[in-house]
């Protein structure tokens, strides 16, 4: 039976701690949110995660969980009779869904994350041609794996929504940082909309930042 | 309905060796197709047109890509038999966060050990004996990653572990004296039936090692 001695180590501007946060929130389960402080490292976290001195940490009866996709998929895996699936049932569409948050992560936000560091004209045309294709390949996935549904999980937010729109806050302060629209609804009218949909989620809304408050945020640590 | 299942592969490559130990484990019947990476099929262009990598499982014609999440799908498809992941949520989470080391930790010095020389290779070694020992202290005493029985760490690691020998060869180090218990464990998932079947020898991997640094001129 599961523990309600649920803790879980992070930051609120934290695009990675946002994912377990929304999977807790989607299954109802109470936590304690120790908060790091920007710049250094609490002695918690690094007794929890000596491998990667990371956060999100999930801490669940004083066990840590590591990485916040795996700890979005433990959450699942244990509160599995609470709330609705974060993992889609069948086995194909689970695959799918691990395929796309991994190429999130290793291309996708990669690419976002390079453009606030952009130098030159040229730097930024080529990043902005990464986005381009890694926004169509994914317009295309929501396309398949919604099924003419709301999200990719389906009528509800699931592994591949948390994985993707956890990003939705820092790529609108990229957005007004660059001055370029990076998801644009003429190129990818359903990932627009999705996104609107994601970030109005009773389990998205309390954790996802505000624009204002990330982008001030944003000036402060690039500077 | 017969399950119709190809793996398009590369016979050297350390994650294609997943997938095909995967569904060795399994009992699963498959078609193996060798690919060229150097001229890639019309089908794998098809199948994966993200990343355009083998190995990709193709299952009554969907495609599954990355080879651990290919072992995972397999895992979770043919689940009457010889279980992948543990049951227990902790225990896969923990399973889950070792693939994902592995895969990060290991993956770019391995690449560099046999891509480059001198202080490059030499960097390159450090970082990967480093990555082997966080990973032999995850292991502890017990025979497998997986504990008792061979599990999802172990195949990710046997990819590498059929590489360990050519490594060692051509950036002149050895891995037992740092990693003895590694070794101990990697030696028995290589005498293992499903993965016997799934390597070629080491004396043809070390071959094509040899091929591809004249490539990168090295």
């Amino acid at each position: 039976m599961a523990s309600s001695d649920v803790k879980l180590i992070g930051a609120w501007a934290s695009p990675f701690v946002m994912r377990p946060r929304i999977a807790l929130n989607l299954k109802s389960v109470p936590y304690e949110f120790l908060q790091e402080t920007f710049g250094s490292k609490s002695e918690l976290l690094l007794k929890s995660n000596p491998v990667h001195k990371k956060i999100p940490v999930l801490l669940h009866a004083d066990k840590p969980v590591c990485e916040s996709n795996i700890i979005v998929e433990y959450i699942d895996d244990t509160w599995s009779s609470s709330g609705p699936s974060i993992l889609p049932s069948d086995p194909y569409d689970r695959a799918m869904a691990r395929f796309w948050a991994a190429y999130i992560d290793e291309k996708w936000f990669v690419a976002l994350r390079s453009f606030l560091k952009a130098g030159g004209e040229e730097e930024k045309k080529a990043v902005i041609a990464q986005l381009e294709e890694g926004n169509a390949f994914l317009e295309k996935a929501f396309i398949d794996c919604s099924k003419g549904k709301p999200f990719f999980n389906g009528d509800n937010i699931g592994y591949l929504d948390i994985a993707l729109g956890c990003f939705l806050a820092w790529l609108r302060v990229t957005e007004l940082a660059v001055s370029h629209k990076i998801l644009d609804e003429a190129k990818t009218p359903s990932l627009s909309k999705w996104a609107e949909n994601f970030c109005n989620d009773p389990a998205v809304k309390p954790v996802m930042p505000e624009t204002a408050k990330l982008a001030e945020f944003a000036k402060k640590i690039f500077s | 309905m017969a399950d119709k299942v190809i793996l398009l592969d590369f016979w050297p490559s350390p994650f294609g060796v997943r997938a095909r130990i995967a569904l060795r484990e399994k009992g699963v019947e498959f078609e193996y197709r060798e690919e060229n990476l150097r001229d890639k099929s019309p089908l794998l262009l098809q199948m994966n047109p993200v990343h355009k990598k083998i190995p990709v499982l193709i299952h009554n014609g969907k495609p599954v890509c990355e080879s651990m999440n290919v072992v995972q799908y397999i895992d979770e498809v043919w689940s009457d038999k010889n279980p992948i992941l543990p049951s227990d949520p902790y225990q896969r989470a923990q399973a889950r966060f070792w693939v994902d080391f592995v895969d990060t930790k290991l993956y770019e010095p391995a690449d560099k050990i046999w891509q480059t020389k001198g202080e490059e290779q030499e960097t390159a070694k450090k970082e990967y004996i480093e990555a082997l020992k966080i990973l032999e202290s995850e292991l502890g005493d017990k025979p497998y990653f997986g504990g008792d029985t061979f599990g999802f760490v172990d195949i990710a690691m046997t990819g590498y572990y059929s590489w360990f020998e050519a490594s060692e060869k051509l950036a002149n180090f050895s891995i037992e004296p740092e990693c003895p218990t590694l070794m101990a464990s990697a030696k028995r998932c290589l005498q293992r039936e499903s993965v016997v079947k799934s390597l070629h020898d080491s004396e043809k991997i070390l071959a094509f090692a040899y091929k591809i640094r004249k490539i990168y001129c090295v």
